[in-house]
């Protein structure tokens, strides 16, 4: 069961043919758009998560089919952002897998909720596991950002 | 991966819907309504379901409804959990959904597949289950409104090609005294090891469990226990005689120690409630 | 530059999306393979039929145990597919090969397998009671390393013993003995990046494998061991590594994917793990059984230990052998005992095989030590931190295994106990009711760690120079996250006295062209890569200066190099930029001497012996890092759960080379010490199959439960390490589940010596619910 179709990524628009079954992140990831990882395929790990109209999405979650007509924002999206200049700058990442849909998240978070308290972070940002950083250096990072936006 | 062939379908209306399941019934499909597509697709992946369609229920209208009168609230079963929690309108729903996996999956997860799903824990119906609500549910046969407890019964007794369109609740319930509590085996996220969800409605508690036994419930034999006029622990002792079925033994925890925690949980829901009228 | 938190050269890479990873190189025509695992813990394999899933569209090839070799780094116990036996739940027991991984899966459903269901070994004690049935009757016959010892007719793959001193005496001069059991399951390593290699075969016959993996150079030399490749002809790619933490160190799918591109005429194979079989099929975290005995004077002296370490190794022994010889070379922790009698086994069950785990027996052999020495400083009433104080190994001190150690190799505990002691306040208190269900309590610990690597070690580095002067540095160390490469770019920096943008780092690994890096764990990599590199300076600078001396037509001995020339060094103004000379140089009327310089290192460890059969004697390590910790639990006395308030670390870390990166390493591993203490275990049920081989079920730390961490050092320098620098990589977790123990045991008041440490635990513990079924 294929079809074309055409999916808005990242301000482009990508024509390719996918399985009706393939899951979103399957089809980001032939279309050469790798940053999101596939972690655990299970909805679990948030490692492939991406924006879907601005809201953050576990791409092994959703059939690419389903977002004919949406705005899909992938890391290849983001350019020098503030939230990934905070990551650099807070050593928030080491082996870097889980760091793509760390970023994304966080990234939907500091833009669309720039008065967050301690528990909608704590909510949003549980969704993801880093198995490297103690999550204080993101927590850092995270802060930061609010804090320049705040400002 | 899902290692099998999948048409998705969207259809507008919900006759459109139904039309759809039969006509795929028809031709020998195995047609699956589908809402966030969540469970679908990682029991898919595993070989743990099948479908050659699916039916995405979320371009409904109907389905996508969170409209809130001063008599009825009413919550489309295609809403994403994480919309019913910042909407906020019904405070105890808004409390059960927010416990309920992360919020980035609250993203996508929705209403209806929360409580229709086969993920047994379905925590976001226990609040449904202590308001009396209704659901309106469509099939082959039509549209057709009902009690919640007509069809919860464990889980959702739904025929194949029915699906939930809305739950509806009296205005009255989101401004009754409540309580949620969800314990784990360990940490903020997962499964519940016990949930209770409680309302307090002319006087007497009304309780539900999710977590405790292999499926959610409300049992009136239960609440009437807990609503003697005896010590709290005896009452409580009581209504765990009471259990619909034997408490879940399993790899969150023993069943032991989920009474355990149970009995506490029941102890810190109760004594805030009453303590509340007091 | 040295101590600098230098922004790491892979930053943006990896915060763009940017840097690739094994899966992301896979290229559209690559065949994808599926393994099919066995269901069962233990049973005989009476028929696989796979004709039907050979017709299935798309199927190039499919893969069964027959005829295939024995493998296993010190015994070689483990057939690369599974034989006529299958011994652990997950093992592999068929590879489908086909164009696609959909094709490969649907495939996978058609092979039809026959098992007759064993009798089952679930965990060390079962292994060895009388009348367990065998995991491998033809252990006799196994081809083995010369310092592996099985034991054929049991289940014990190898057995490490410690003796030192007279435990008669030790025993003799004992005030009070305190004796305890500890026990826990394996688990996870949970690296987020399964575990995936592609391989292919060229024309010419050379074997091109890509992997996520710790040790590129040992799958070439292994490749070429067991399959009689030879070993030029294997070339391994290693881009970036989505974490590790010892669970790559071992090679097992890419031996796989090379006899899957084997299978079909050299064509590019890749195979990649789900999360469900890298949790079981890969080899997973060692579990452990274990019993401690320590005598003390009535002051607090401890004059004997008495340990018997019993690890699950698993159904193959593997890398598992080397991690309980590492816990038996440590057993007594950082303290100096003169009477020890250790034995450690490494015992076969019917669980997924071990690996190295972040800190390679220590977190573990911790866990069980410092548990104990709570319970010795309760029962003589002492302070739980004088106590450690009171018997912390020094310089003069033996090790278990008898080295004597001095100034530098090994680092100074009690400043790090000190330290601790101020960080959490431990004066002020150690336990204190809030309320009547709420208290806080405090736990201590210490730990050390040497690295026991194989004796011949060593680690190459190549520096070449280009036209504009800057440098590209090229060493074998694999970035698997710690940032190590960053950290030598530093080294380098320094050295050269130049500008760390000009140090072009690469990043990947080709065992063709860079040189090699024994295995990226140990915490050894900037050690061993460190002393390469300034050994490749040395010989670059060498190389600049004979031809600038011509140039300049002054002695070599009088010049130095440094920001970018080469200068006399009475006199600077005297110089020539390296630039002008880096690729040779040309003379006004065209002739040119010299060429492209490019400097060589390389190190190998010193001195280094391995432990004697019936003593333990030998040197296993070039050091000893010595650390404290701390942790504050908040607990609540009537539910058992509790919230982990602060953690502290202090290392004895020599000399801080880039202080973020440093604290990043300790703090990151002190994260994954309390969630394996924590929350971190597999379920077995009674058939020993694993039950939560998901993150849905097998639930590491999230953002949010983690506590305040405090990572603070002490200076020591290891001499004969770059700029006196110690490694750090693994220590921060050493202590923590002994740390996180002690405090729980004191704010529950009970003994909690199982793992992990779920309310649930707790629970039974203080309630006596230990005849309770589950
Ligand atoms: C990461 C994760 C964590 C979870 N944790 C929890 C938890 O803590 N507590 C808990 O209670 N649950 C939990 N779940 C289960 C979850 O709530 C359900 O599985 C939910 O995911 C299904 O929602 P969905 O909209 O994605 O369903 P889908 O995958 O779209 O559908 C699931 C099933 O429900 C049926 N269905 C969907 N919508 C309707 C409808 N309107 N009418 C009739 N049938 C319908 C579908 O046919 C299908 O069979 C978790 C799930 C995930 C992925
Ligand atoms: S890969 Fe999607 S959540 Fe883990
Ligand atoms: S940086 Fe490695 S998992 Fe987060």
């Amino acid at each position: 069961m294929k079809s074309e179709v055409i999916l808005h990524i990242n301000g482009e628009q990508r024509s390719t043919v996918i399985r009706q079954a393939d899951t979103l992140l399957v089809v980001l990831r032939h279309l050469e758009l790798t940053g999101a990882k596939p972690g655990c395929l299970n909805g679990d790990c948030g490692a492939c998560t991406v924006l879907v109209n601005d809201t953050p999405i576990k791409s092994c979650m959703m059939l690419a089919i389903e977002t004919v007509g949406q705005e899909i924002t992938t890391i290849e999206g983001l350019h020098d952002t503030a939230i990934q200049r905070a990551f650099v700058e807070q050593f928030a990442f080491q082996c870097g897998y889980c760091t793509p849909g760390f970023v994304m998240n966080a990234y939907a978070l500091t833009t669309q909720k720039p008065d967050a308290d301690e528990e909608t972070i704590r909510k949003w940002l549980e969704s993801n596991i880093c198995r490297c950083t103690s999550y204080q250096e993101i927590e850092q990072a995270v802060r930061s950002v609010l804090v320049q936006k705040k400002r | 991966m899902i290692p099998f062939d999948v048409a998705y379908y969207r259809p507008s209306t919900i006759e459109e819907a139904v039309q759809l399941f039969s006509s795929l019934e028809a031709e020998g499909k195995r047609p699956l309504y589908y809402g966030g597509g969540t469970e679908f697709i990682t029991l898919a992946r595993l070989g743990r379901t099948f479908a050659d369609a699916v039916i995405d229920l979320k371009s409904l209208p109907e389905c996508r409804i969170l409209s809130v009168t001063a008599h009825e609230l009413t919550f489309g079963a295609a809403l994403s959990l994480s919309t019913i929690e910042e909407a906020n309108s019904f405070p105890l729903l808004t409390k059960a959904v927010r416990e309920i996996a992360d919020r980035t999956a609250r993203n996508q997860i929705t209403l209806g597949g929360n409580i229709c799903g086969r993920i047994f824990y379905h925590e976001a119906v226990l609040p449904f289950l202590l308001a009396d609500s209704r659901v309106v549910i469509a099939g082959k046969e039509g549209i057709s409104e009902q009690s919640i407890h007509e069809v919860f019964e464990q889980y959702m007794r739904l025929s194949p090609s029915q699906f939930l369109v809305q739950v509806k609740i009296d205005a009255v319930y989101n401004k009754l005294p409540y309580v949620h509590t969800k314990r784990r085996q360990q940490g903020n996220t997962g499964y519940p090891l016990v949930t209770v969800a409680a309302l307090k409605k002319d006087e007497k508690l009304r309780v539900a469990f999710s977590g405790v036994c292999p499926f959610p419930f409300r049992s009136l034999e239960v609440e009437e226990r807990l609503n003697r006029k005896l010590p709290l622990d005896v009452r409580i002792a009581n209504a765990i005689e009471a259990l619909p079925s034997p408490v879940l033994d399993d790899i969150e925890g023993s069943a032991n120690y989920r009474l355990f925690v149970l009995r506490h949980a029941l102890l810190d829901v109760i004594t805030a409630l009453e303590g509340e009228s007091a | 530059m040295i101590g600098k938190s230098v922004i790491r050269k892979e930053a943006w890479e990896k915060v763009t999306g940017k840097a690739k990873y094994t899966l992301d190189t896979v290229s559209s025509g690559t065949l994808h393979a599926k393994l099919v695992t066995s269901p069962y813990a233990h049973a005989r394999i009476r028929d696989i039929r796979t004709e039907k899933a050979y017709a299935a569209p798309g199927v190039r090839a499919i893969l069964t145990g027959e005829g295939l070799p024995l493998t296993g780094e010190d015994l070689r116990d483990r057939p690369p597919i599974a034989w006529e036996k299958v011994r652990y739940h997950g093992e592999v027991v068929a590879v489908v090969v086909a164009d696609t991984l959909m094709q490969a899966e649907q495939a996978a459903q058609l092979i039809s397998i026959i098992y007759e269901p064993l009798r089952v070994v679930g965990s060390p004690k079962e292994a060895l009671a009388e009348g367990a049935p065998l995991l491998h009757e033809n252990l006799a016959t196994y081809q083995k390393g010369k310092y592996t010892y099985p034991e054929p007719g049991t289940n014990i793959a190898h057995r490490t013993k410690i003796r030192k001193g007279s435990m008669e005496k030790g025993w003799a001069e004992s005030d009070v003995v305190v004796e305890a059991s500890f026990s826990f399951s394996p688990s996870d390593h949970a690296a987020m990046e399964t575990r995936c290699a592609t391989a292919e075969i060229r024309a010419d016959g050379t074997v091109v494998i890509t992997a996520s993996t710790q040790a590129p150079f040992m799958i070439k030399r292994l490749i070429g061991e067991y399959f009689g490749e030879e070993v030029g002809k294997v070339v391994v790619h290693t881009p970036f590594v989505g974490g590790a933490y010892g669970g790559k160190a071992p090679v097992q799918l890419e031996l796989l994917a090379y006899l899957a591109a084997k299978a079909v005429g050299g064509r590019k194979v890749s195979v990649w793990n789900t999360r469900e079989q890298d949790m079981v099929t890969s080899p997973v975290h060692i579990g452990m059984e274990a019993t401690i005995k320590l005598g003390a004077t009535k002051d607090g002296k401890i004059t004997a230990a008495e340990m018997v370490f019993l690890f699950d190794g698993g159904a193959y022994s593997d890398k598992a052998i080397d991690v309980t010889r590492a816990a038996a070379a440590d057993c007594t922790g950082p303290y100096h005992i003169n009477n020890v009698w250790c034995d450690s086994l490494c015992v076969y069950t019917n669980h997924p095989y071990a690996s190295p785990f972040r800190s390679f027996g220590h977190c573990e052999q911790a866990f069980a030590i410092e548990r104990t020495i709570d319970m010795l400083a309760e029962k003589l009433q002492m302070d739980k931190l004088a106590i450690r104080e009171r018997n912390a190994i020094l310089p003069g001190n033996t090790t278990p295994t008898q080295v004597m150690l001095n100034k530098s190799n090994v680092g100074n505990l009690p400043a790090c106990i000190a330290r601790v002691r101020e960080l959490i306040e431990w004066d002020e208190w150690q336990r204190i009711e809030i309320n009547s269900r709420l208290v806080r309590a405090k736990g201590v610990s210490c730990s050390w760690k040497t690295s026991t690597i194989d004796t011949d070690a060593s680690s190459g580095a190549i520096i070449t120079f280009n036209t504009d002067g800057s440098i590209n540095l090229i060493t074998g160390v694999v970035e698997i996250g710690t940032g190590t490469k960053t950290v030598l770019a530093q080294i380098l920096a320094e050295k050269l006295k130049m500008d760390i943008n000009d140090i072009h780092v690469k990043m990947d690994i080709d065992t063709q062209t860079t040189p090699e890096h024994w295995k990226t764990v140990a915490s050894r990599g900037t050690f061993m890569a460190g002393r390469a590199v300034l050994s490749a300076a040395d010989d670059a600078i060498r190389q600049l200066k004979a031809i600038a001396a011509c140039i300049l037509r002054v002695s070599s001995e009088d010049l130095e190099v440094g920001y970018g020339n080469v200068f006399l060094r009475d006199d600077p103004s005297v110089y020539i930029p390296i630039k002008e000379i880096a690729y040779g140089y040309k003379y006004p009327n065209g002739n040119a001497i010299g060429g492209q310089i490019i400097g060589r290192g390389h190190y190998i460890l010193r001195h280094l012996t391995p432990l004697d059969k019936e003593t333990g004697a030998g040197k296993p390590g070039p050091e000893w890092t010595v650390c404290s910790h701390a942790v504050e639990v908040e607990f609540d006395k009537r539910d058992y759960t509790y919230r982990i308030i602060k953690a502290v670390s202090v290392i004895d870390i020599g000399k801080v080379l880039n202080e973020k990166a440093a604290l990043g390493q300790v703090m990151g591993a002190m994260s994954m010490g309390l969630s394996f203490a924590s929350r971190e275990t597999f379920f077995f049920d009674r058939y020993e199959r694993v039950l939560n081989a998901q993150f849905r079920t097998y639930r590491p730390l999230r953002f949010g439960e983690h506590p305040e961490y405090i990572a603070d050092f002490v200076y020591t320098p290891q001499i004969d390490a770059p700029y006196g620098s110690r490694g750090v990589g693994e220590h921060g977790l050493i202590g923590m589940p002994a740390a996180l123990a002690n405090a729980l045991s004191t704010a529950a008041q009970v003994p909690l010596n199982q793992l992990p440490l779920l309310p649930e635990l707790i629970w039974r513990t203080k309630e006596g619910w230990f005849n309770d079924s589950v």
